[in-house]
């Protein structure tokens, strides 16, 4: 069924179909109206859940966790200060390898307050041991609601999703979107069964300490259940094509990239329009082209390798600064080139910060600049010689 | 692509209208559309503006119009003179005014809005834009307000929309 909806509208009828159990919140803008929705449904039946309004969001990640060490799918949502607010929860969570999908709607960080969009809250919590993807649209939305369940819970994952959604841009921009059928999504989506519960009949410890002599290999078990996500985001990715017809490209979407000198790097939904740009650039001779990361964890070293080697130069467009040295996404591009062994030139540019728009033209200069070459860390719209050095 | 930009107050629906003609351009196969309001905190009364970006393929640019086809102003007192500089070169201005404003089309869409004993003109303007426009056809706009306006207020609103529409087609 197609409908005219923003995208956290689009992520609300994704999360119902995928029939959480128990849905814990406490709303924040931009994240609002996904909470709502969920509110609603719960409300006028057409989803089964448990819905339970917490206090805070530290509350809301905890009382997710409870739900699924009692063996409940759970789904909670939160933007910016509030994802803060949780993150020592996001550490039970991927320790305790509770495999809870969070929606999170992209958001500046205080101080300055800033309700707008950028990526600094949640590129802030690339250690937490969570699965991080982006979304472009409203459609990819919706089914990264659907697919994130069957990739968290897979036996061999059991980690907690992120799902990423730019403020504004697309949590509260309408565009079309096809809704799956409810017996299509069963089908592809069978309920969550798992041995990592409380259960009365089968006793036992969990959520445990573990000393010196044990932790560090349950942190290489960590580190290999979001490793081994990278082979189920490509299975998922197949049976959801087979049932849905919309066939997505794994961790990173590669445009034009076959015989592109100069490649734009970036993630989330600004990426339509360096698409755009680089339809443009290519009319007038220059070899232009676009990766979209879909996914920073597990973060995809061999396919930005691949994509990257023959490039000239490439430029990462990113809406975070790590104070002090520069956007973090360019730091995990540049260590997959160097393990690699590859040697291209990369340049840095910081825009979007605090919902700033990224024009056409920015775009359009960022291609240039690197053909040019130009300070390794850029701030779009701010000049000077010295800038971002 | 075709760009409108509406400029209203909060509460008179300005993003309702840019809202209903994309998911009424979207109704027929091959089309395309992003409505989006001017991001930020919701104030009854403050200035907004709202966005829609049609074409026959899917829209990658979300930023915010910079040169529209057309401007749809909701309240007159909303209108400036340096408007016309976000508008395309054969663009028009639309103004719900009961006077005449020097390069724009003006209409009384409040008397139209209050035959239907509808508190806001976002409907009247949206069929006038429809009418001279013809960017999407009147059915289509019935369907979307019978998809996504509350029951209650559908009638007033289609026969609000439909009369704007013959007011600028006769």
């Amino acid at each position: 069924m197609k409908k005219f909806l923003s995208g956290n509208e689009a992520f609300a009828e994704g999360i119902r179909l995928a029939r959480p159990q128990v849905i814990s919140a406490y709303p924040i803008t931009p994240q609002t109206i996904v909470v709502e929705r969920l509110s609603e449904m719960v409300e006028d039946g057409s989803l089964s859940a448990e819905y339970i309004h917490v206090e805070s969001e530290h509350s809301a990640l905890s009382c997710a966790i409870g739900a699924s060490a009692a063996g409940a799918r759970a789904f909670t949502a939160t933007s910016s200060q509030g994802l803060l607010y949780m993150a020592e929860c996001l550490y039970y969570a991927s320790g305790g390898r509770f495999p809870i999908v969070m929606m999170n709607a992209d958001r500046s960080t205080a101080l300055p307050w800033n309700i707008y969009g950028d990526q600094r809250d949640s590129l802030s919590q690339l250690d937490s041991g969570w699965i991080q993807a982006y979304a472009e649209n409203a459609q990819e939305a919706l089914d990264l609601a659907l697919m994130s369940y069957k990739i968290a819970e897979n036996k061999k994952v059991s980690t907690p999703f992120m799902a990423n959604l730019d403020g504004f841009v697309l949590t509260h921009t309408y565009e079309t979107v096809d809704i799956p059928e409810r017996e299509q999504a069963d089908k592809f989506l069978p309920p969550y069964e798992t041995d990592n519960r409380f259960d009365f009949d089968n006793p036992k410890n969990m959520a445990f300490s573990a000393g010196p002599d044990t932790n560090y290999i349950f942190k290489y078990k960590e580190h290999e259940g979001i490793l081994s996500a990278r082979e189920v985001i490509k299975q998922t990715e197949n049976e959801f094509a087979e049932i849905f017809g919309r066939r997505y490209t794994g961790l990173i979407e590669n445009y034009l990239t076959d015989d592109a000198e100069y490649i734009i790097v970036t993630l989330g939904s600004i990426a339509g329009l360096c698409r755009e740009t680089a339809d443009k650039l290519r009319k007038n001779g220059i070899k232009a082209g676009v990766v979209r990361l879909r996914y920073i964890r597990p973060f995809p070293n061999e396919e930005i390798s691949e994509v990257l080697k023959n490039a000239k130069a490439y430029a990462v467009l990113e809406k975070d600064i790590s104070f002090g040295n520069e956007g973090t996404v360019f730091t995990n591009v540049n260590s997959a080139l160097k393990k690699s062994g590859i040697n291209v030139r990369g340049y840095n540019f910081i825009g979007g910060l605090g919902g700033k728009n990224i024009s056409a033209s920015d775009i359009e200069k960022i291609y240039s600049d690197i053909q040019n070459g130009t300070d390794s860390v850029n701030f779009i719209g701010i000049g000077g010689e010295n800038n971002g050095k | 692509m075709k760009e409108i930009i509406w400029l209203g107050r909060g509460g008179q629906g300005a993003f309702t209208a840019a809202k209903l003609l994309g998911a009424a351009y979207t109704l027929d196969n091959e089309k395309y559309a992003l409505a989006f309001p001017s991001f930020g905190p919701e104030r009854r009364g403050a200035p907004v503006k709202a966005f829609t970006k049609l074409n026959s393929k899917p829209v990658a640019d979300r930023s915010q119009t910079e040169k529209a086809d057309y401007i749809v102003i909701l309240d007159d007192t909303l209108y400036t003179e340096d408007i016309k500089n976000f508008l395309k070169d054969n663009g028009k201005i639309l103004v719900n005014s009961k006077s005449e404003i020097e390069n724009t089309k003006t209409f009384d869409a409040e008397k139209i809005a209050s035959e239907f004993r509808l508190p806001t003109v976002n409907t009247v303007m949206f069929g006038l834009l429809v009418g001279i426009s013809e960017i999407i056809s009147p059915e289509n706009a019935v369907r979307a307000v019978k998809e996504y306006m509350p029951q209650k207020i559908q009638e007033r609103n289609i026969n609000a929309f439909l009369k704007a529409v013959e007011e600028v087609t006769e």
